[in-house]
């Protein structure tokens, strides 16, 4: 497509040697689960600690007029 | 070839009481603003607003709205004394916007302070809250910076951009359009559901893109438009535009905010300068743009007009790559290190967005909040339509830090700050130097008793022992700055004094 061969090398131009052919990116599961950081997990432990509880509720209970 | 320019934020945040869905907006709204503009000892009736010079009507097409064909919601010049509405110390003004409480910041002429006074309306948009729930037998009201409450309704973050009037408004519409289909891939937001309602379950990258629907208009509430033509330049009419955006979502990330301004100041300039030759215009703008946010892979393509077909990284690319001869051609950058920021982090983010999207949860809203999400959906097996995922997108926006996510992802040091919480604060009280917002938060604070109202390009005094207002005009947003009138204000001990100095010739 000429739209990628306009706006694709240049790009090339700035990816280091080491990756010159980069994969297409993977589906956004596949790629988040290789980018979670060990930290993850006690990032989540955290959220769980100040989440509201029913969130179902909270959820329902969100309700906004609307703006410009 | 700068990023310099006149600009501000304007943000409508989500407004709650907890277990009352049905507490009244408008009413709240006006005691969040009022609170605070009390513990500041600013006068919060709406007749603090000078209104002598707002057009919400006028076209930048050239034709005015007839009143009587007007929406009641684009009518927003009609006082309502039981609104509140103030200039604060900052030069910014705090208000009630038909049910939200709306900070709009003051204007500021680089990405990093927009930054910076866009944080500091978070920070007072936290103390609000928290003036509310020292209040006794005051209900719990907490605010929210997002745009959608996932029930059908938005709210608006918008950016406001200074022009040369000269510049032809349709070569504006032309370049800009593609620009703003793609710039959300950088300054989205993030949301949970499909659709208006989010009736489909799903992630998408923005959290307004569903609600727009046609490519150029007048409206901000209804038929939202990808380019708003609203023409109240707020300055010399003659010489300025003020080109209204409506299409950004509220960010919280500092790098994302900082590119959001920065490369549409960018992407203006090159408009003004004529450096846009090339047609990148693409088909079905408004479809595009839903096809981009529904796709957080950002493998989904778009097709331009010449038939060409592709992703918006490849548009944001070919922005930058513009961005980059026209910075090469041009060495009368009056702020060379503010613009060689915003192009370094701009390269940065598209080129980490193409290798692996979850290498910029430091940097953009988007991301930050889809690593959450997924690392939840990986952890407990959540399917998109679960609730808890729903509450998160909902709770990443709360403005305190204790419940709000984002904050508890700062405080881990999980995002690169470009301002430091002194900043912030000091933003929260001190107007930006270098723009006409000096002169209005000076004027504010230091004869609050004597400003009768004040605007965006007004103040008006109440002189002691005058029978008739004094009225400032500050018409050119860079006249004002604390360079012109600080001595000035500094050495006037009343408004009488500062309006004399005022008068003399200079």
């Amino acid at each position: 497509m000429p739209g990628q061969e306009h706006a694709k090398p240049q790009r090339r131009d700035e990816e280091p040697p080491e990756a010159p052919e980069a994969p297409p990116a993977a589906p956004a599961g596949a790629a988040v689960k290789e980018g979670l950081s060990d930290d993850i997990d006690s990032v989540l432990d955290e959220i769980d600690g100040v989440l509201e509880s029913n969130a179902e509720e909270f959820v329902r209970g969100f309700v906004q007029k609307g703006g410009q | 070839m700068t990023v310099r320019r006149i600009m501000g934020l304007e943000t409508e945040y989500g407004i709650s009481v907890p277990g009352d869905p049905m507490a009244n907006p408008m009413f709240l709204s006006g005691q969040v603003v009022s609170v605070y503009a009390a513990a500041q000892g600013i006068r919060s009736n709406q007749s603090s607003w000078d209104y002598a010079f707002e057009d919400p009507l006028r076209d930048a097409r050239g034709w005015q709205l007839d009143r009587q064909t007007a929406d009641p919601s684009q009518l927003t010049d009609v006082e309502d004394p039981t609104l509140a509405n103030v200039v604060l110390t900052n030069g910014a003004r705090y208000y009630v916007d038909h049910a939200h409480p709306e900070y709009s910041s003051p204007e500021v002429t680089l990405p990093r302070a927009a930054v910076t006074w866009d944080r500091a309306g978070d920070a007072i948009a936290l103390e609000s809250v928290r003036l509310l729930a020292a209040r006794p037998g005051q209900p719990p009201v907490n605010l929210y910076k997002n745009n959608a409450d996932g029930k059908g309704q938005s709210y608006g973050t918008h950016e406001n951009y200074l022009m040369p009037r000269r510049t032809p408004f349709p070569e504006i519409v032309r370049h800009l359009i593609p620009f703003f289909v793609t710039r959300q891939v950088v300054c989205g937001a993030g949301r949970v559901g499909l659709g208006v309602d989010s009736r489909g379950a799903g992630y998408q990258i923005s959290q307004r893109a569903d609600f727009f629907e046609t490519e150029v208009g007048l409206e901000t509430t209804l038929k939202r438009p990808i380019i708003n033509t609203r023409d109240e330049p707020h300055a010399v009419a003659d010489r300025y535009r003020r080109l209204h955006v409506i299409i950004g979502d509220a960010n919280q990330l500092d790098v994302a905010t900082l590119l959001k301004t920065g490369t549409t100041s960018l992407v203006l300039g090159m408009i003004e300068d004529g450096h846009l030759a090339e047609d990148w215009s693409i088909r079905r703008p408004v479809a595009a743009l839903q096809t981009v946010s529904h796709d957080p892979t950002l493998q989904a393509t778009v097709e331009l007009a010449d038939g060409r077909s592709v992703t918006a990284l490849d548009v944001q690319w070919m922005y930058l790559e513009a961005a980059r001869t026209w910075l090469d051609r041009r060495g009368d950058d009056p702020e060379p290190e503010a613009t060689a920021e915003v192009m370094a982090l701009w390269e940065e983010v598209l080129t980490g967005l193409g290798r692996d999207v979850m290498s910029c949860s430091p940097l953009l809203d988007w991301v930050a909040k889809l690593k959450v999400l997924e690392g939840y959906r990986a952890r407990d097996g959540l399917a998109w339509d679960d609730h808890r995922l729903a509450a998160i997108d909902i709770q990443w926006a709360d403005v305190r830090p204790e419940k709000g996510l984002v904050h508890r992802l700062r405080d881990r040091g999980m995002l690169r700050d470009l301002v430091s919480p002194e900043e912030v604060k000091a933003a929260q009280s001190t107007p930006p130097e270098d723009t006409r917002a000096w002169f209005r938060g000076e004027c504010v604070r230091r004869f609050t008793g004597q400003v009768f109202s004040a605007s965006w390009d007004s103040v008006v005094f109440d002189v002691p022992g005058r029978a008739s207002l004094q009225r400032v005009p500050i018409l050119e947003p860079e006249r004002g700055t604390r360079a012109q009138v600080g001595a000035l204000l500094e050495d006037s001990t009343d408004v009488a004094e500062l309006l004399r100095g005022l008068a003399a010739p200079e």
